[in-house]
C-alpha cells in the first residue's frame, strides 16, 4: 500500500469524481468529496515525510520502467506542492456545504462535486507526474474541469467568464503540446529525467523554439502579465468555493510547472544564460505586480479586486524565480505557499458575505464589520497577511523576496516589491474602511456567517499567523526545494 | 537576581509588554462601570511604572537582561533586551501614562466624550507596543512594534468617527505606513544582507562589513525617513493630522509615545545599528543632518503661522523632534547624550503643553491662540503650568530642556558644524516667541468683549493635578538631570 502511495494520489480524487456524479443526492456527493479531498491530504503529507530526508520517490506506472512507461516522481518540490494543493481541498471542501447549497442547484450540486475533484485530480496529477505528457493530460483534466466550475457560477455573467478561460486556456494548452511534440521529435522521450538528461545534447533551434512554446504557454496558465485577462472575470464569477480553490491551487500548479519545465528539464544553464529568461520574466513580474495591484485599487468588486491582487501576487512568485538564486526561489517557493492561505483565507470570507449578503461589491460591505465581525475580522487579518504585516507569512514572503532582490544588487526590484506592498494595503484599507468606518445599511436580518463557513474560514487565518511566527518549516522545505531545483543542494 | 514581585528582569521586560495589554482587557470588561474602568487604567500604569523602574539598578549596574520570544524565519528571533536607552524611553513613557491616565479621566467626563471604553482599550495596547519599542532586542522586533503602534494608534486618531477624523486618519496610516514599508523595511532587509544580522549591538553592526561611504549613506537616510514617525520633512504631514484626536491622544501619543518611539528609533539605529563612530568614519549623515536642520527651522515657521494651539503644538513638536535625530545624526557623544535626553525633557515639557491645550478646550472652549486673551486671569494655574512647559521647549532654565539643548549644542561644535549650532540658535529664538506669545496674551491682555463673568473656571481637578505634576517634573528634571544623564553616558560609553 503504502509503496503506491504516489498512484493513489491521483486515483483517490479520480474514481471518487464518478461515484460524486452518480449518487444524485448532494449530501452525500458531499461527504465523498471531504472524504476524498482529506484523504488525498493525508497521502500527501506522507509522501512528503517520505521526502523530506532529500529522497526522490520513482513510481512505474503499471510496472513499466521509464522512458518506456509513465513515471510518477515525488521530491521535495513536488510533495510541497501536493501538500499545499490538497490541503486546500480538504479546507474548502467542508465550507463547500452551505455555500454550494445557496450558489448552486440541487440538481446541479452532486456535478459540481465530481468536478471539483476532478479538478482536484488534475492539479495533483500534473504536480506528481514525472512525464511531460502525462503532465499535460493532467493539465487538461484540471482545465476542462475548472472552466466548467467556472460556469457554475450564480451570476450569468460566469459563462463568459468561463468561455474567456476556456479560449485563453486553450491557446495556452496548445503552446504546451506544441512546445512538447517538438521537445519530442528531438529526443524521443517525454520523460522529464530523461529530457534533462538529452536536451543539452541535442540543442539546436528547434529546443529554443519548444522552449519558448513552453514558456508562453505556461505563462498563460499561471496568468502572468500580460496573459492575465482571463483571471480577474474567471475568479469574479465563479462559485465562492471554486475562486476560493482554484484561488489558492490553480496558478500555483502552473507555476509549479514553470519550475519544473525550467529547472528540471531545460536546466539553469540553458534557461537563464542561453535563453536570459530572467529578462523577460523580471520586467513582466515587476509589471504585473504594480499595474495589477493598481487596478485592483480601483475594482469596486471584492473578488475582482482580490483577483487582480492575485495577478500582483504571481507577479512576485515569477519575481523569485527570475532572480535564479536560492533566496530568489526559496521566496517564490515560500510565497506559493504563503499566498495559497492567505488569498484562500480572503476568498473564504467573500464566500460568507456572499453566502449571508448575496454581494461582494464593497458598497454592499458598508458597516458589515458590526453585523458579520468574525467574517470581516478574518479579511482584515488575511488582508494584513497579504500586505507583509511582521509575523504573518506575508510578511515571510516579502522578507526572503526584498533579500533575494538585495543580494543580487537589484535595489530598485525590492522597492518596487515594497511599493506593491503599499498599494495593497491601498486596496485592503477600501474594504476595511467600509465595513467598519461606514455605517450599516443593508437588511436587517443579515447576521454572522454559520460556523460551517467560519471554521474552514478561520483555520486558513490561524495558518497565516501560526506559519508568521514559526516559518521554520516552510522555509526550511522551500529552501530545500529551491537548492533541488537549482541543482545545488547541501 | 530577582526584581520586584520576584520577577526576574529579562521577565520584567515581558511584564512591561504585558500590562498594559492586560489592563486593556481590564478595561474592556470593565466598560459598563466606569469608575472601576478608570481604577484598572490607573492601577495598571502605576503597576507599569514599577515594573520598569526595577530594571533601573540593573541596567546602571550593567545588566542587560534578554529575552527571546519567538523565531519566526531562522536567524531572525523577535527578542526583547533591556539598555539604557530604551530603559530611558520606556521610563518617560510608563511614568506619563500615568499623569495621562489621571488628566483623560477629567478630559474624557468634562468633554462628554463617546466610546470611552474604546478609547481606554486602544490607549492601553498603545503604550504596550511602545514598552515593545522601547526593548526591542534587534531591528526585525522594532519594526513589529513600531507598526503595531501605528495601527493601534489608528482607532484613537479617528475616534470621533466624522468624516474630518476619517480623512485625518488616512493621512495618518498612509504616510506611517507607507514610509515603514518602502523605506524602514528596505533599510532592514538592505542591514539583515549586509551584516548578516539586525541586531542591536553596541558599536554597531555594519563597521567592518564593507558598507561604502554612499551606501552607508543611503542606508541612513533610509531609516531617517523611513522612521515616519520622527517627522522629518517632507513626511512630516501625519503629525498635524493626528491633531484631530482628543487631546489626551495628542498628549502622550503624539507628544510622547509615537512621535518618541521615532526619535528613539534614530537614536537606536545610530548608535547600535551604524555605531556612532562608523558614521562619522564614513560620513553617512553629512546630508541627511541637513534634512533635519531645515525641519527645525522649517517647522518652527509654519508654527508661527498656526492659530489653533494644537496645529502650533504639532508643528513645535517636529521642529523639537528633529533635534533629538540632529542630535542623533551629529553621531559623537555630545549629539547623542543631547538627543536621549531630549525625549525626556520635551516629553514632560510638551505634555504639559497639550495638557493645557485639552484643560483651555473643555473649561473655556476655545481652541484659537487669538481667543485666549486675559484667560490667564481665570485660569492661573493651567497658563503658569504652560509657561513652565514652554521654557522647557525652549530651552530656558529653570526647565530641564536647557540641559538637553546646551549639549546638542556642544555636540555641533564638536562636530565642528558651526552652521547647525547657528540653526539651533535661530530655532530656539522662533520657539521663545510662538510659544510665549500664548502665556503672554493671556496673562497680559485683556478678554475681549469686556470684563464681565465669562462663567469660565478652571479645568476639572484631575486634568490639573496632572498638569501642575508634569510642569513640576520639567522644573525638577532641571536641577536633578543625574538619572537621564547616567542612562545616557551608559548609551555613549559603551
Amino acid at each position: 500500500m503504502i509503496n503506491h502511495l504516489p498512484i493513489l494520489q491521483v486515483i483517490v480524487p479520480l474514481m471518487a469524481a464518478p461515484v460524486a456524479a452518480l449518487v444524485r443526492k448532494r449530501g452525500v456527493a458531499w461527504f465523498i468529496t471531504v472524504l476524498a479531498t482529506w484523504a488525498s491530504l493525508a497521502i500527501a503529507v506522507l509522501l512528503l515525510l517520505d521526502v523530506r530526508d532529500g529522497g526522490t520517490i520513482r513510481y512505474a506506472l503499471g510496472g513499466w520502467a521509464a522512458p518506456w512507461g509513465i513515471e510518477y516522481r515525488v521530491d521535495t518540490v513536488s510533495a510541497y506542492v501536493l501538500v499545499i494543493v490538497a490541503g486546500i481541498g480538504a479546507i474548502v471542501t467542508p465550507y463547500a456545504l452551505l455555500s454550494v447549497r445557496r450558489e448552486i442547484g440541487v440538481k446541479q450540486a452532486p456535478l459540481f462535486y465530481s468536478a471539483l475533484l476532478l479538478c482536484l485530480c488534475g492539479l495533483l496529477g500534473i504536480t506528481i507526474t514525472g512525464d511531460v505528457f502525462n503532465l499535460f493530460v493532467f493539465l487538461e483534466i484540471s482545465s476542462i474541469s475548472a472552466y466548467a466550475l467556472i460556469a457554475m457560477g450564480p451570476d450569468r455573467r460566469a459563462l463568459h467568464a468561463a468561455y474567456k478561460y476556456l479560449i485563453m486556456g486553450s491557446i495556452g494548452a496548445t503552446f504546451i503540446v506544441i512546445g512538447i511534440g517538438m521537445m519530442y521529435m528531438m529526443t524521443g522521450t517525454l520523460n522529464m529525467a530523461d529530457l534533462a538528461r538529452l536536451l543539452p545534447s541535442v540543442g539546436g533551434r528547434t529546443v529554443t523554439v519548444a522552449f519558448a512554446f513552453l514558456a508562453v504557454g505556461i505563462s498563460l496558465k499561471l496568468a502572468l502579465f500580460p496573459l492575465h485577462q482571463w483571471l480577474p472575470d474567471a475568479y469574479a464569477y465563479a462559485p465562492s468555493t471554486v475562486t476560493a480553490f482554484l484561488a489558492s491551487t490553480a496558478t500555483k500548479v502552473a507555476f509549479y510547472v514553470l519550475l519544473r519545465v525550467v529547472f528540471s528539464v531545460f536546466g539553469v544553464v540553458f534557461a537563464f544564460e542561453t535563453m536570459s529568461l530572467h529578462w523577460a520574466l523580471l520586467p513582466l513580474a515587476i509589471v504585473a505586480v504594480l499595474f495589477a495591484s493598481l487596478t485592483a485599487v480601483y475594482q469596486g468588486n471584492v473578488k475582482r479586486l482580490l483577483a487582480y491582487s492575485s495577478v500582483a501576487q504571481i507577479g512576485y512568485m515569477i519575481l523569485g524565480v527570475s532572480l535564479a538564486t536560492v533566496t530568489g526561489l526559496t521566496a517564490g517557493l515560500l510565497h506559493l505557499f504563503n499566498h495559497a492561505v492567505i488569498k484562500g483565507a480572503l476568498f473564504l470570507a467573500m464566500g460568507a458575505v456572499m453566502y449571508r449578503v448575496g454581494s461582494v461589491r464593497i458598497e454592499a460591505m458598508q458597516g458589515l464589520a458590526k453585523r458579520m465581525p468574525w467574517t470581516m475580522a478574518a479579511f482584515v487579518a488575511g488582508g494584513f497577511s497579504l500586505i507583509g504585516v511582521p509575523l504573518t507569512v506575508g510578511f515571510v514572503s516579502k522578507w526572503y523576496l526584498v533579500l533575494g532582490a538585495i543580494e543580487n544588487d537589484m535595489w530598485l526590484v525590492a522597492f518596487f516589491v515594497l511599493v506593491g506592498s503599499l498599494l495593497a494595503v491601498a486596496y485592503i484599507w477600501k474594504v476595511a474602511e467600509a465595513a467598519y468606518f461606514k455605517d450599516y445599511i443593508g437588511d436587517l436580518d443579515v447576521r454572522e456567517a454559520p460556523l460551517g463557513l467560519l471554521v474552514p474560514m478561520w483555520a486558513l487565518v490561524v495558518a497565516n499567523f501560526y506559519f508568521g511566527v514559526d516559518a521554520n518549516l516552510t522555509v526550511g522545505v522551500a529552501r530545500q526545494a529551491a537548492e533541488l531545483l537549482l541543482g545545488v543542494g547541501p | 537576581m530577582t526584581g520586584l514581585f520576584g520577577l526576574s528582569e529579562p521577565m520584567a521586560a515581558l511584564a512591561a509588554v504585558l500590562i498594559p495589554l492586560f489592563g486593556g482587557g481590564l478595561v474592556l470588561a470593565l466598560g459598563k462601570r466606569p469608575n472601576r474602568r478608570e481604577a484598572a487604567t490607573l492601577g495598571t500604569s502605576g503597576l507599569l511604572f514599577l515594573v520598569v523602574l526595577s530594571l533601573l539598578g540593573p541596567v546602571l549596574d550593567g545588566a542587560r537582561p534578554r529575552l527571546v520570544l519567538a523565531e519566526p524565519l531562522p536567524g531572525l528571533p523577535i527578542y526583547l533586551e533591556v539598555e539604557p536607552l530604551g530603559l530611558l524611553f520606556a521610563l518617560v513613557a510608563s511614568s506619563l501614562w500615568i499623569v495621562t491616565s489621571l488628566y483623560s479621566i477629567g478630559y474624557m467626563r468634562g468633554h462628554h466624550e463617546k466610546n470611552q471604553t474604546r478609547f481606554y482599550l486602544f490607549f492601553a495596547v498603545a503604550i504596550s507596543a511602545a514598552m515593545g519599542v522601547a526593548f526591542s532586542g534587534n531591528l526585525f522586533t522594532l519594526f513589529f512594534f513600531y507598526e503595531a503602534l501605528t495601527l493601534c494608534t489608528f482607532p484613537l486618531v479617528t475616534h470621533h468617527q466624522t468624516e474630518a477624523a476619517r480623512k485625518a486618519g488616512r493621512v495618518y496610516l498612509g504616510i506611517l505606513l507607507s514610509t515603514s514599508i518602502a523605506f524602514q523595511l528596505l533599510a532592514i532587509i538592505w542591514t539583515y544582507s549586509l551584516a548578516g544580522t539586525v541586531e542591536f549591538r553596541p558599536g554597531g553592526i555594519l563597521a567592518g562589513t564593507g558598507a561604502s561611504g554612499t551606501v552607508a549613506a543611503i542606508l541612513l537616510a533610509l531609516y531617517v525617513f523611513g522612521i515616519g514617525k520622527a517627522a522629518v520633512m517632507p513626511f512630516h504631514r501625519w503629525l498635524p493630522a493626528a491633531m484631530v484626536a482628543p487631546t489626551p491622544v495628542s498628549a502622550l501619543l503624539h507628544a510622547v509615545a509615537v512621535v518618541k518611539a521615532g526619535v528613539f528609533s534614530v537614536l537606536k539605529v545610530c548608535v547600535y545599528t551604524f555605531g556612532w563612530e562608523f558614521i562619522t568614519d564614513t560620513g553617512a549623515s553629512d546630508l541627511v543632518i541637513w534634512a533635519a536642520a531645515a525641519t527645525i527651522i522649517l517647522a518652527s515657521l509654519v508654527a508661527f503661522t498656526k492659530d489653533n494651539l494644537k496645529a502650533r503644538l504639532a508643528y513645535s513638536t517636529i521642529s523639537q523632534l528633529s533635534y533629538i535625530v540632529l542630535g542623533a545624526l551629529l553621531a559623537n557623544e555630545w549629539g547623542i547624550l543631547g538627543g536621549g535626553m531630549h525625549i525626556a525633557m520635551h516629553a514632560f515639557g510638551k505634555i504639559t503643553l497639550f495638557f493645557g491645550a485639552g484643560a483651555i478646550m473643555v473649561a473655556a472652549h476655545k481652541t484659537e491662540i487669538s481667543q485666549m486673551k486675559g484667560l490667564g486671569r481665570t485660569m492661573p494655574i493651567t497658563f503658569g503650568a504652560f509657561f513652565v512647559g514652554a521654557l522647557s521647549i525652549i530651552g530656558v532654565p529653570p526647565a530641564g530642556g536647557a540641559w538637553s539643548k546646551w549639549f546638542l549644542g556642544l555636540g555641533t561644535l564638536e562636530a565642528g558644524q558651526v552652521g547647525l549650532l547657528a540653526v539651533l540658535m535661530v530655532s530656539s529664538l522662533l520657539t521663545l516667541v510662538y510659544l510665549l506669545e500664548i502665556p503672554v496674551k493671556a496673562f497680559f491682555l485683556s478678554p475681549e468683549g469686556g470684563k464681565g463673568s465669562t462663567g469660565i473656571k478652571e479645568a476639572p481637578l484631575t486634568s490639573l493635578i496632572a498638569l501642575t505634576l508634569t510642569a513640576l517634573a520639567s522644573i525638577i528634571l532641571f536641577l536633578q538631570p543625574k538619572i537621564l544623564y547616567d542612562l545616557m553616558s551608559l548609551v555613549v560609553g559603551s
